[in-house]
C-alpha cells in the first residue's frame, strides 16, 4: 500500500515500522535513554502503551503528532546527535511545531545525520500499519507499507 | 518565504555561517507552517525554556558553544525557566548523588553558557517571568520568541502579545537572528477561536481542573470561554490572573492550548467580543459533572495507590506574590482547626527568586516557616523527573506535575486538608 504524505526532512529508506496511535511524548519517551546511554532508545513513557518498552532507534516511527513539553525539539536533535534517532518519523498529521524543530534542527545543524520525515500521511496511513511491517520511504514524499 | 534584504543576507551568510544557519533553521521552520514572511521580535526580554544543565544535553551545549563562539548571541537580554534543584527541598543521599553526577552534572557549565548568550541576571529563572516582580512582562502587540507553554499561554491570552507555542532552542534562535516566521498566534486569523467553552458550573471552577478539560478536548485549537467572568470577575486583577496563569497551564500541558480568550475579561475578548469566534466554531458545555468525570480520568501512577504521601509540591507554575500570602493564611486557619502545629506531608511552594524575596519582606514569611512549609524556586518537574523520585508518593494541586510526572492530582481543598490533617 502507498501512501502519499509532505516532505519535511528529505531522504529515502527501509526499515521496520513502529507504531503510536497516541502522541509520541518526546521528553517523556527519550530522557532515559539519553540519559542512561540506551543505544536502543528504549521507549521510556508509561503513559505510551504502544511504545513503551520498546526500541525506537532505527525504527519507521509512525505516529500521529508529538505531544508534551517544548523541550520536544531539542530532545529529537539530541536523540539525532546521539545517533539513537529513529530510522525516520512518519506523521498522519501534519507536524506539530515541536517535532517540526527537532526534525529542521537535526536536518541543518548535524552533518552525518539523516532521518527521512514526512507529515500529512492520513489517518488512513496509521490504521493500516502495524508495528514490524516493511516501510520504504521514497524521495518523492511517498511511503510504500508492506 | 518573502525575505527583507537584511534577513536574505543573513541567510546568504554575509553575517556568517552560524547566523546563516540560524536563519535558515527558522526560515524552514516557518514553512512548514505556511509562513510567508518573518517579522520582528519586538519584546523587550526573550524567555527561554531549558534551564536545566541535563548531562543528556549534551549536543545542545555544543549547538550553544557554536553560538558562542561566533558571537550569534542574543539581541535581548532573557530570563530562563526554574533551576532544577536547590538544596532546601528535601532528598536524600541517594537522589542527590543522581542528580549530582548523572542529571544535572552540567548545571554550572549551562549557566556560564546562559550567561554569556544574554542572561537577564543570576536569579531570573523562574517559569513565571511575567510577575511584576520579575520584570519579564510583555506588552499587548509585542511579538515574542518564547518557548514555555506556560508563559507562552499567559502572554498570549492575558498580555494581549504575539507567540506561538515553539520548540527550545527555537526561541534562542528567534531572538538571536531577532526576527520569527509569521503563522499560527502571530496572525489574527491564527487568534480567532475554533472552540466555545461554556461553563455552567453551580460553584467557581477549579482553575487547573478547568484547564485540564478545555486542553485535553481542544488540544492545540483556541478556545474562547464563555461564563467564567461570573466567578473570576471583568477586571484581570491579581487573583483574576494567578487563576487564568493556573487555569492556562493546564491548558497547555493537558493539551497544547496556546492561546484562549475569556470573554469580558481578556484583552482581546474585551475588545472583539463574540467577533473573535470563527465561523463553524464547535461548542464544550462544562458543568460540574464533567469536571468530576475529568478529574475522575486521572489515572494513579503510585505503586502503592493508597501509599501515605511522602511530599507535596505547590507551584506548578510558580506562585505569585498573592497566592504565597493567601495560601499562608488558608494552612495557619487549617492547622488551627486540626490542632496541629505544622504540616503533616512534607510540602514546598515554588515561586520565582524574585517573588520569593518580595514575600520575605513580608510578616506572612515567618508565619509560613512556622507552619513547616518550605520555599523554594526550584522546578518541581525537574526533581519529579527522575526514577527514584518517580517511585515517591507525591502530590501536588499543578496538573502540569501531574500530566508530565507520577505526582497525584488534588484539588486546593484535598490538597490543603492532606498537608494539614493528613486528609482528614
Amino acid at each position: 500500500m502507498k501512501f502519499q504524505g509532505r516532505i519535511v526532512s528529505p531522504g529515502t529508506i527501509t526499515a521496520e515500522a513502529l507504531v503510536s496511535h497516541g502522541g509520541l511524548n518526546t521528553l517523556a519517551s527519550f530522557q532515559k535513554a539519553l540519559q542512561f546511554g540506551d543505544k536502543k532508545a528504549t521507549c521510556g513513557d508509561q503513559n505510551n502503551p504502544d511504545l513503551y518498552g520498546k526500541q525506537m532507534a532505527g525504527k519507521a516511527l509512525c505516529l500521529p503528532q508529538t505531544i508534551g513539553s517544548t523541550t520536544g525539539g531539542l530532545v529529537l536533535y539530541c536523540a539525532c546527535s546521539m545517533g539513537r534517532q529513529p530510522a525516520c518519523m512518519l506523521f498522519s498529521q501534519p507536524i506539530d511545531s515541536l517535532a517540526a524543530a527537532g526534525a529542521v534542527l537535526a536536518d541543518v545543524w548535524l552533518d552525518n545525520v539523516k532521518m527521512p520525515v514526512i507529515d500529512s500521511l492520513g489517518d488512513e496511513f496509521l490504521s493500516y500499519v502495524k508495528d514490524g511491517m516493511k516501510i520504504t520511504v521514497n524521495s518523492d514524499g511517498s511511503v510504500d507499507v508492506e | 518565504m518573502n525575505l527583507t534584504k537584511e534577513q536574505q543576507a543573513i541567510l546568504d551568510g554575509e553575517k556568517g555561517e552560524v547566523l546563516a544557519k540560524v536563519m535558515q533553521t527558522l526560515v524552514r521552520y516557518g514553512e512548514l507552517f505556511g509562513a510567508t514572511e518573518m517579522v520582528p521580535v519586538t519584546s523587550k526580554h526573550n524567555h527561554l525554556v531549558t534551564s536545566f544543565g541535563l548531562k543528556a544535553l549534551g549536543p545542545v551545549y555544543s549547538l550553544m558553544d557554536q553560538l558562542i563562539e561566533t558571537g550569534a548571541v542574543s539581541k535581548q537580554t532573557f530570563s530562563v525557566d526554574p533551576r532544577p534543584l536547590d538544596k532546601n527541598v528535601p532528598s536524600n543521599f541517594l537522589l542527590d548523588f543522581i542528580f549530582n553526577n548523572f542529571m544535572y552534572s552540567k548545571q554550572d557549565f549551562y549557566e556560564g553558557q546562559l550567561d554569556k548568550l544574554g542572561l537577564m541576571d543570576k536569579d531570573a529563572f523562574t517559569c513565571t517571568c511575567y510577575m511584576d516582580q520579575v520584570g519579564n512582562k510583555p506588552q499587548k502587540g509585542e511579538v515574542l520568541s518564547w518557548a514555555e507553554s506556560s508563559a507562552v499561554v499567559y502572554a498570549n491570552s492575558v498580555l494581549g502579545a504575539r507567540c506561538n507555542r515553539n520548540s527550545g532552542i527555537i526561541d534562542l534562535m528567534g531572538s538571536v537572528v531577532g526576527f520569527v516566521p509569521k503563522f499560527g498566534l502571530l496572525t489574527d486569523e491564527g487568534r480567532r477561536a475554533t472552540w466555545i467553552i461554556d461553563i455552567q458550573t453551580t460553584k467557581k471552577p477549579e482553575a487547573q481542573l478547568l484547564g485540564s478539560a478545555i486542553g485535553m478536548r481542544v488540544m492545540e485549537e483556541v478556545p474562547f470561554i464563555r461564563g467564567l467572568d461570573k466567578w473570576i470577575g471583568t477586571e484581570l486583577t491579581d487573583a483574576a490572573c494567578t487563576y487564568l496563569k493556573d487555569m492556562g497551564a493546564a491548558t497547555a500541558s493537558n493539551g497544547a492550548v496556546g492561546l484562549y480568550h475569556v470573554e469580558n475579561l481578556t484583552p482581546e475578548a474585551v475588545e472583539q467580543g463574540a467577533s473573535l469566534i470563527a465561523e463553524g466554531a464547535q461548542t464544550y458545555v462544562i458543568d460540574d459533572a464533567e469536571l468530576q468525570r475529568v478529574y475522575d480520568s486521572y489515572p494513579v501512577m503510585w505503586k502503592n495507590k493508597d501509599a501515605t504521601p511522602k511530599l507535596c509540591f505547590m507551584g506548578c507554575p510558580h506562585m505569585s506574590l498573592q497566592q504565597l500570602c493567601d495560601w499562608t493564611d488558608k494552612v495557619e486557619r487549617s492547622l488551627k482547626e486540626s490542632g496541629n502545629k505544622k504540616v503533616c506531608v512534607p510540602t514546598v511552594f515554588t515561586a520565582s527568586p524574585a517573588v520569593l524575596k518580595e514575600f520575605e519582606k513580608t510578616p506572612y514569611a515567618d508565619r509560613l516557616k512556622a507552619t513547616g512549609v518550605i520555599t523554594s524556586y526550584i522546578c518541581p518537574l525537574m526533581y519529579m523527573n527522575n526514577p527514584l523520585a518517580g517511585k515517591m508518593p507525591v502530590i501536588t494541586s499543578s496538573n502540569k506535575l501531574r500530566t508530565y510526572t507520577t505526582a497525584r492530582y488534588y484539588t486546593d481543598d484535598e490538597i490543603l486538608a492532606e498537608i494539614t490533617k493528613g486528609g482528614k
